[in-house]
């Protein structure tokens, strides 16, 4: 129970008046943050980290993470209220999120991922309490293979869910890995289908094509629909919150399985958005409801953020623990550690133990307070959605060209956002599915990149991917999730014949 | 929709004419990939694949998609007569588009936050129908703010365009 | 031919001080600074980059703020791109590190050193060769000889990037030793170390601050520091041994140095007051406790040119990154 202690010892040093209203003042900041889109987490942090430099170290961290929580909670907001994710690990959220505030229950969406999120990151850091140095060490097997193999699973475990025409599949996720190849080859070094384009050099950003496929082309689906959101008589009391919990305790196992996945791929790093989409695949292939997942089922918003809290938490672990970032945001978070004269790695816990449990315990509280200011806030956000369409539209489209513009400093890329608008709304009128896509644009780069990484390690001999027990049960699982749905369907054949048989 | 989806009364580009120009699109994107990976060299080297290996396959299967879109699109004959969009209401998603677009456009020269004035302003007054006032105060209101929040708080510079109209606020 | 450059560059700056005469005395920024940063946030560049609006801004070195831009695309080809194409502005700063020679020539990318305007060089960053702590060897030697004698493509060499600067240095080492090892890249030196720290590869060319908590740590070994002359930092970093332990890869039997600039430009064709200015303000910058600490945590060449000195300097190691890059086949195809 040496833990414990630590822990309690970490509230005593967090727990002081001005902490408290940097915590507070850290939520608010990073829900602003979350919510526009473009200017995430990590350029959040970016931006307010100079701030810190005056402060102790351990007040900064702990208004740097609660900037974290604020902005791992508010990338939900827009996904469900207008189809924009703020965050790229919200973009799963979307899928159901905003189906249900078209269908009026806007108020139960942003509850369920509140709640959702809160579950998740609640789950992750209780893990960084009591398993660190355990987590830690698992987190070092990781080489270029089995990141392969993670990357292949989410594809595996997220393939083949639409009711859409296969070729129609097919083109957009690979469209999603073409565009994903734009720019520099990172293991050549090499430029890529950039025809010597200097505004091709940075590639396709993920956002851009988010906020476009998805913002800007619904907006010009509700334009053509007549001017409005639906879903404006959303109900707005807090008496939402209360129906939403009694509906959501139903779903226990999903929410368990997807937060197992999101602890997972935080610490390995995979990140959040793998376990986001790959949480939201393996919910809808175990549900009962499965077919229906993308009409607006609360089971789908919980499952997507349950996975991407716990993952966003856990990744700060690697970095503590290892001096890694799990994510663009640990990164900056561990530029900022330097600047305070703490050297992350294996040592932070023995040396600075104030600071790392200060760091938890902030956790815990940072976690509540984003919570409780959050859930306060549903009837607000779903009030928005009550404003007339022709204020709104403009406005949606000038964050949206903000956030595209903040993603790399780019003019040409609010031009981008427009154009791939416009093909957001022509494949969705044609039924061309855009989350895989969305899916092979985020980590394609990464899968090839891991891929190419294992072929030179292993120099050319594929079958590094079964070299060893982690690799290999990763890859096989990921072949079995691959072949299922064929699987499934001999063995009912199989199983008809047989009762067939007997039956004659 | 609404109305009947084989009805020929209402006007407009049929579903089969896009199907068909966005399966070409698509299998030219493919083509480009597939010529610019041969440039790069797509094929597999003695320790793993070459840079244009992946894109090549990817293109490849593009295009062979491609093609079985464009055969469905070309077979599928009665989305002749199934309007993808109505001209009235593609009216209305070019009254989005053609602002949202000048918008853009005029970032570069006039800078995002004069832009944004002119263009909340503007889509509430001729789109929206508002009284011009109230178009100006939410126009005026909202690139206030955006600048408050953007360049004081944040201190994240955003396009101020070549005519520079806030360099005289010190920014 | 290299002087002539330097010529040209002082008198474009004497052209460009005439024309911006009236305004001159003391030049100071009138709006927020923007400090352009060539590569992704969380690494090298981007801390040391982000350290500098801290103390600029802790010690209100400037009544302008610094807001630093991340420009990483096509390995920093987007941040140049940028700062050439904004000329005069002396409201722009860039920080630099060896992708300022390597892309270009790596890539074909239109662009040169030539194109800015140089300010200050802050520091050198050394390169270490590192293996993890549980291998038998104890020296640069030892490791060296072992790769010899597995032959070529046995031993794994991670490092940051392609045809950047860990390659560069590695071909390096397999021409002064005749080995061949096989060379994986990675995202970032957090990735490489931690690739090392899981026994994925069997070494490293790590920055110093990139592996010092692992070697710390005991996960981690250095065996040499590619520079003439060792670090000179003695203040004990593990139990046993500071930076100035480590021997350098020359008195270990490989004669391969390489040091990484980090300095600062500017656009072409800024007045030399505004150059003027940074170049004081970067020298109080380095005056500071928490620039010190850094450096030293860092275990950075100190280093610190300004003017011709440093344009010099810079043309040599321009000279110096084609030679290596040519020899190494990493020129882009014209």
């Amino acid at each position: 129970m040496e833990e414990l202690n630590s822990l309690f010892y970490g509230f005593s040093v967090v727990l002081t008046p001005y902490n408290i209203v940097l915590m507070f003042v850290g939520v608010f900041l990073g829900i602003i943050v979350g919510v526009l889109p473009g200017l995430g987490g990590a350029n959040g942090v970016a931006i307010l980290l100079p701030l810190t430099f005056a402060m102790p170290p351990t007040s900064a961290i702990v208004m740097l993470s609660c900037i974290y929580w604020g902005a791992l909670f508010g990338g939900a907001i827009t996904s469900i209220l207008f189809n924009i994710p703020g965050e790229p690990w919200s973009v799963a959220t979307t899928f159901d999120g905003y189906p249900m505030a078209q269908n009026g229950h806007a108020a139960e969406a942003l509850t369920t991922s509140f709640t959702s999120s809160f579950f998740g990151a609640l789950c992750a850091v209780i893990m960084i309490t009591f398993l660190a140095p355990l987590v830690a060490r698992f987190a070092l097997k990781f080489g270029p293979p089995e990141f392969f193999s993670v990357y292949f699973l989410t594809f595996c475990s997220f393939i083949g869910m639409g009711k859409e025409k296969p070729f129609k599949i097919l083109v957009s996720m690979m469209l999603g890995f073409g565009l994903a190849a734009v720019g520099m080859d990172m293991v050549t070094g090499t430029l890529r289908l950039n025809f010597g384009f200097s505004e091709l050099l940075r590639g396709f950003s993920f956002l851009i094509a988010v906020i476009g496929l998805f913002g800007i082309g619904e907006i010009l689906l509700c334009m053509e629909e007549g001017l409005e959101f639906s879903g404006r008589s959303a109900r707005l009391n807090l008496t939402v919150v209360w129906d939403t919990w009694r509906r959501m305790i139903r779903f226990w196992g999903t929410a368990i399985r997807s937060m197992v996945i999101g602890c997972w791929l935080g610490v390995t790093p995979g990140g959040a958005t793998p376990a986001s989409f790959m949480a939201y695949g393996v919910a809808k292939r175990m549900s009962k409801d499965g077919a229906d997942f993308g009409t607006g089922k609360l089971e789908g918003v919980l499952a997507p953020e349950v996975a991407n809290n716990s993952a966003g938490t856990s990744a700060l672990l690697p970095m503590l623990a290892l001096g890694i970032p799990g994510s663009p945001t640990a990164a900056v978070l561990l530029g900022g550690l330097l600047v305070w004269g703490l050297q992350p790695g294996p040592l932070l816990f023995v040396e600075k133990p104030e600071f790392v449990w200060g760091l938890i315990a902030s956790m815990y509280l940072g976690n509540i307070a984003t919570l409780i200011l959050c859930l306060t806030c549903v009837p607000v956000f779903a009030a928005i959605l009550r404003v007339p369409f022709s204020i709104i539209a403009p406005v949606i489209i000038v964050v949206c060209a903000i956030g595209a513009y903040t993603v790399n400093n780019a003019v040409y890329d609010i031009w981008y956002m427009l154009m791939f608008g416009v093909f957001g709304y022509v494949f969705k009128k044609l039924d061309y599915p855009l989350a895989p896509l969305v899916l092979a644009l985020v980590l394609g780069d990464a899968a090839e990149s891991a891929f190419r990484q294992s072929m030179l390690l292993a120099q050319g001999d594929l079958r590094i991917f079964f070299s060893n027990w982690l690799v290999g049960s990763i890859t096989g699982l990921a072949l079995f999730a691959l072949f299922w749905p064929i699987v499934a369907r001999g063995l009912v054949a199989l199983r008809a014949s047989r009762v067939g048989a007997t039956a004659a | 929709m609404a109305e009947d989806p084989n009805r020929s009364s209402t006007s407009g580009p049929s579903t089969r004419a896009i199907e068909i120009f966005i399966a070409l699109f698509t299998f030219a994107l493919g083509a480009i990939m597939v010529f610019d990976s041969r440039r790069l060299g797509a094929g597999w080297a003695f320790d793993g694949p070459q840079p244009g290996y992946f894109p090549f396959y990817i293109g490849l299967i593009i295009c062979f998609a491609s093609l079985a879109n464009l055969a469905t699109a070309i077979v599928e004959r009665h989305q002749r007569l199934v309007v993808f969009v109505e001209w009235a209401r593609l009216r209305q998603v070019m009254k989005m588009l053609v602002p949202a677009a000048l918008f853009v456009g005029a970032i570069p020269l006039i800078g995002i936050y004069v832009a944004t004035t002119v263009y909340l302003a503007g889509f509430m007054i001729w789109v929206g129908r508002y009284a011009w006032y109230k178009g100006i105060v939410v126009g005026l209101g909202t690139s206030v703010f955006f600048f408050l929040m953007f360049e004081v708080w944040f201190k994240v510079p955003l396009p101020k365009g070549a005519y520079h109209f806030l360099r005289y606020l010190g920014y | 031919m290299h002087i002539h450059r330097i010529l040209s560059v002082t008198a474009m700056l004497f052209v460009a001080a005439l024309v911006g005469a009236p305004t001159a005395a003391a030049w100071e920024p009138t709006r927020p600074v923007e400090f352009v940063v060539p590569a992704g946030s969380g690494g090298g560049a981007d801390q040391m980059a982000r350290l500098i609006q801290g103390i600029v801004a802790k010690h209100n070195l400037m009544k302008q703020p610094f807001v630093v831009v991340n420009k990483s695309g096509g390995a920093g080809a987007e941040g140049f791109l940028d700062v050439k194409g904004s000329k005069a502005d002396s409201h722009k700063i860039i920080i630099t590190l060896s992708n300022l020679f390597t892309t270009p020539l790596a890539t074909g990318v239109p662009f040169n050193w030539k194109d800015l305007t140089p300010v200050a060089m802050l520091a050198l960053d050394q390169f270490v060769l590192w293996v993890h702590a549980d291998t038998p060897y104890k020296s640069a030697k030892d490791y060296l000889d072992a790769v010899k004698k597995a032959g070529p493509n046995k031993f794994k060499m991670a490092g940051t990037g392609s045809k950047q600067e860990d390659q560069i240095l590695t071909v390096g080492i397999e021409k002064a030793t005749g080995t061949k090892f096989i060379y994986v890249p990675f995202k970032g030196g957090g990735d490489v170390a931690t690739q090392l720290v899981g026994k994925h590869v069997d070494s490293t060319v790590n920055n110093p601050i990139e592996a010092v908590a692992q070697w710390r740590a005991g996960q981690l070994r250095p065996l040499c520091v590619f520079d003439d002359s060792r670090m000179p930092y003695k203040g004990k970093v593990t139990e046993t041994m500071s930076w100035h332990d480590i021997p350098t890869c020359k008195e270990a039997g490989v004669p391969a140095d390489y040091l990484m600039l980090r300095g600062i430009f500017m656009p072409a064709g800024v007045p030399k007051e505004a150059v003027d200015f940074y170049v004081g303000l970067f020298r109080k910058v380095r005056e500071t406790s928490e620039w010190k600490e850094f450096m030293e945590r860092g275990a950075f060449n100190q280093s610190f040119m300004t003017g011709p000195a440093y344009a010099k300097w810079v043309q040599g190691a321009e000279d110096l990154h084609r030679n290596l890059m040519k020899e190494a086949g990493f020129l882009a195809k014209p």
